[in-house]
């Protein structure tokens, strides 16, 4: 493997294992935040111990999100160098605004909340959750701002002397009809991990420990699974909007996605396809008809172009080459995005159903609903695989192709070092935190103390340390 | 002021910042072990940077990001060039942020001790390279026509830019130290103080060698006059700490600190990271910076949040502002 196929690998690894902690950190501080509110309204020690129960698999969870983070932030310059030159005008403004805007308000405010139980009047120890939720938030909307015009780039100018994108409207950049559809599909679907998270823990412990806590425990369920219902619907909704602004601003990648060869009016969508391993043929397929068209157009017999004629206008407009992106891999993972999505929203409703009127969850949907916390999970993931390897061959859409952007100094070495290094380090920690996270969950809710400390300033903090 | 300049003092301000703040808690974690003699200090010693250290390292994140859209150019250069030392800090701060936040969530001993060892090689080992690289930054980099660096690992590890990362390690050692001494109590305190005054003089002697070779390898008189009052101010905190005045004395190393840093930014202005080879290589404000029109944006936030971040950060230290003691 070359440089570039080496920097790529390390890209998708320390990628997709950063975006293991990005929605359930989204989601979970925000569901925190709603209990803690509860518990500031209703003043039930419920809501405050599954506040706290909550809260600390929140803070588990999102160390690791900060620190894989970094990664992400560095290896732009490291290992894509001239991709970093190529964009900083523009790309590095919104990752500048996050870390001005976001991050210290996320960072600041989680020291506050997780050290300032005893020390901050009740009413600021809860506006500072809700500060870290509000900066989770900024953060994804920039960090999406920034990967839409890698998808879609607008608000520039092309620089030939100096050989690069120029910001000139950034107005365009934060307004991007791509983040627009983005940022609530991504939202949308970072509530369904987060919902199915808090259902599924629930879940284990009212089956695994029945008559302990029920009470609380079936508020979080309940909690959880509305979460995951109302997400889902919301992931539909924004993910078909998003296919329609897909279509019009990156017609190959919903062509790929649907390995649709030939231009197709009306264009059915396949749900299962048997065909060729390059997806060039197809020996079966399940096909639902007129369903891409809608997708993809709005309308029922709208067009939607092919690989094939879409690669032969691209070979006019930039050279020879192939424009398109690896057709089996975006086939299935747009199709394992939707159904595991599907899944964990079924499971979701059944959960709400087989614990109605204070019914207790039986064995089936105890077994159902152990991987349900990772499903959600698992589809995120592939919804973003998805979404970058249908870009391919670009890196900037249209401008920039990814074999450009590697750093031309770097040697394989290097890379391979880093590559050896994150994979290993990674994979430590996953156990680590694999393993706290079940360790916290077996611990099931804390006990509050009532009575508060008689010295409270100088006691070293209980809740965090 | 040219846009340029003032983002050059910008990224200047961020990275002071980022070594003020963090310094101290790196010290803090390299002290860990030294200071915290048993769990219950330990956990004291943790407790004084607990609600703070995550605030710090955003510092970091920002002056990163705020170089990638001000100076892509530099950004690019630098990370790709010191692709193996910033490799050497991601891990690090991977493994510390880790153990920082993990080492108190399961009430076992063994457990502890192993990420107390992390945290002390986690702030041990960014501390040291942090140095090296602005070492290397300030002496210069060999870079082509194309501003592309062309040297190797061992190019990076010259005499000076050692001495600089052990400088370095050393000044944070002192600040953390006396940033303890300000916020524990009793014994613990008492001892913070002492391995200060240890520290703090071994600093003395390392900054002002290395202050001094920089001075003779890209020195100006304005830059001259900086890294003495870095000295001075080292020297004034470190009576202020025999005197036991601890809040003076973390004002006098956060100042030295701040103008150690500021001397060599001042050092290598207009450029950012000069070429060994051909000073006409060297990228500079100028040829490293973005548009007008990106910098015009970037500074409106900037001069919009950065009061507001000084604000509630600064109120972070309010609300904890009490020492922290020694559980019994």
């Amino acid at each position: 493997m070359d440089t570039l196929d080496l920097a790529r690998w390390q890209f998708a690894i320390t990628t997709v294992y950063h975006f293991f902690f990005v929605p359930v950190t989204l989601s979970l501080v925000a569901l925190v935040a709603g209990l803690q509110t509860a518990w500031y309204r209703t003043g039930k020690e419920k809501y405050l111990r599954l506040t706290k129960f909550y809260g600390k698999l929140f803070l588990i969870n999102i160390a690791m999100g900060v620190v894989t983070g970094l990664v992400q932030e560095f290896q732009f310059g490291m290992n894509w160098s001239d991709y970093s030159r190529f964009v900083g005008d523009v790309f590095g403004a919104p990752l500048a605004l996050e870390g001005l805007l976001a991050f210290f308000l996320e960072s600041t405010f989680i020291g506050l909340w997780m050290f300032g139980w005893d020390r901050l009047p009740k009413g600021v120890h809860l506006a500072c959750i809700w500060m870290v939720v509000l900066g989770t938030q900024l953060s994804a909307y920039f960090i999406l701002a920034a990967n839409s015009w890698m998808q879609n780039p607008v608000g520039f100018r092309y620089n030939a002397e100096r050989g690069r994108a120029e910001l000139t409207d950034i107005g365009a950049v934060l307004t991007n009809k791509v983040v627009l559809v983005t940022y609530p599909h991504t939202i949308f679907a970072a509530f369904m991990v987060g919902g199915a998270f808090v259902a599924g823990v629930a879940i284990w412990h009212l089956f695994r420990r029945p008559g302990t806590d029920v009470g609380a425990f079936r508020t979080a369920l309940r909690l959880g699974a509305v979460t995951v219902l109302i997400a889902g619907a919301g992931v539909a909704l924004s993910g078909d909007q998003q296919g329609k602004v897909m279509t019009e601003v990156q017609p190959m990648k919903m062509a790929a996605a649907e390995a649709l060869y030939e231009s197709e009016q009306p264009a059915s969508f396949s749900i299962f396809t048997v065909g060729t391993l390059d997806g060039s043929r197809e020996v079966f397929s399940l096909k639902v008809p007129y369903l891409l068209s809608f997708l993809g157009t709005g309308s029922i017999d709208g067009e939607v172009k092919g690989i094939n004629p879409l690669q032969e206008s691209y070979e006019k407009l930039y050279g020879p080459g192939s424009y398109k992106p690896n057709i089996p891999l975006t086939y299935w993972t747009f199709r394992l995005m939707i159904g595991v999505g599907m899944a964990s929203t079924a499971i979701a409703v059944w959960a709400l159903w087989a614990t109605r009127r204070g019914r207790e969850p039986n064995k089936w949907l105890a077994l159902t609903a152990l991987p349900l916390p990772l499903l959600p999970l698992v589809a995120n993931c592939f919804g973003w695989i998805f979404t970058e390897t249908g870009r391919q061959p670009w890196l900037v859409f249209g401008m920039l192709p990814t074999s450009a952007g590697v750093s031309p100094g770097t040697t394989s070495a290097e890379v391979i070092t880093s590559l050896a290094v994150f994979t290993l380090l990674y994979g430590v920690l996953a156990v680590v935190e694999v393993k706290l996270m079940f360790r916290s969950i077996r611990a099931g809710l804390p006990d509050v103390d009532p009575e508060p400390v008689a010295d409270e300033q100088a006691l070293p903090l209980s809740f965090a340390y | 002021m040219e846009l340029t300049t003032v983002w050059f003092l910008l990224i200047a301000v961020l990275w002071i910042g980022y070594f003020v703040l963090e310094g101290f808690d790196f010290g803090v974690g390299i002290l860990l072990r030294v200071l915290g003699r048993n769990e219950p200090e330990r956990r004291a010693v943790i407790t004084t940077i607990g609600p703070v250290w995550d605030g710090n390292e955003v510092w970091l994140i920002t002056a990163a990001g705020a170089t990638f859209a001000a100076f892509p150019e530099w950004y690019a250069t630098l990370f790709s060039g010191f692709y193996l030392p910033l490799l050497a800090i991601l891990v690090a701060l991977i493994i510390r942020g880790v153990g920082l936040e993990y080492r108190g969530k399961r009430d076992d001993l063994a457990w502890r001790d192993r990420w107390d060892w992390v945290i002390t090689v986690g702030s041990v080992l960014p501390a040291f390279v942090w140095g090296l690289t602005f070492a290397n930054q300030v002496r210069g980099v060999p870079l082509d026509a194309g501003f592309e660096y062309v040297g190797s690992l061992a190019d990076q590890f010259n005499l000076y830019a050692v001495l600089g990362g052990v400088a370095f390690t050393a000044m944070f050692v002192t600040h953390g130290a006396i940033f303890l001494a300000l916020r524990t109590t009793d014994d613990l305190r008492l001892r913070a103080n002492r391995v200060a005054a240890l520290s703090g003089g071994v600093t003395v002697v390392l900054v002002a060698g290395w202050l001094g070779w920089t001075l003779g390898l890209r020195g100006t008189v304005a830059s001259g006059i900086v890294s003495a009052l870095a000295l001075v101010a080292l020297l004034a905190g470190l009576v202020a700490n025999r005197v036991r005045r601890e809040g003076w004395a973390f004002a006098g190393t956060a100042a030295a600190i701040a103008l150690a840093v500021t001397s060599l930014f001042v050092a290598m202005w207009p450029a950012v990271l000069p070429s060994t080879l051909d000073p006409a290589w060297s990228l500079t404000v100028t040829n490293a910076a973005s548009t007008a029109y990106t910098l015009k944006i970037l500074t409106v936030v900037a001069a919009i949040f950065t009061p507001l971040v000084l604000l509630y950060q600064g109120w972070t230290y309010w609300v904890f502002r009490k020492r922290v003691m020694v559980a019994a």
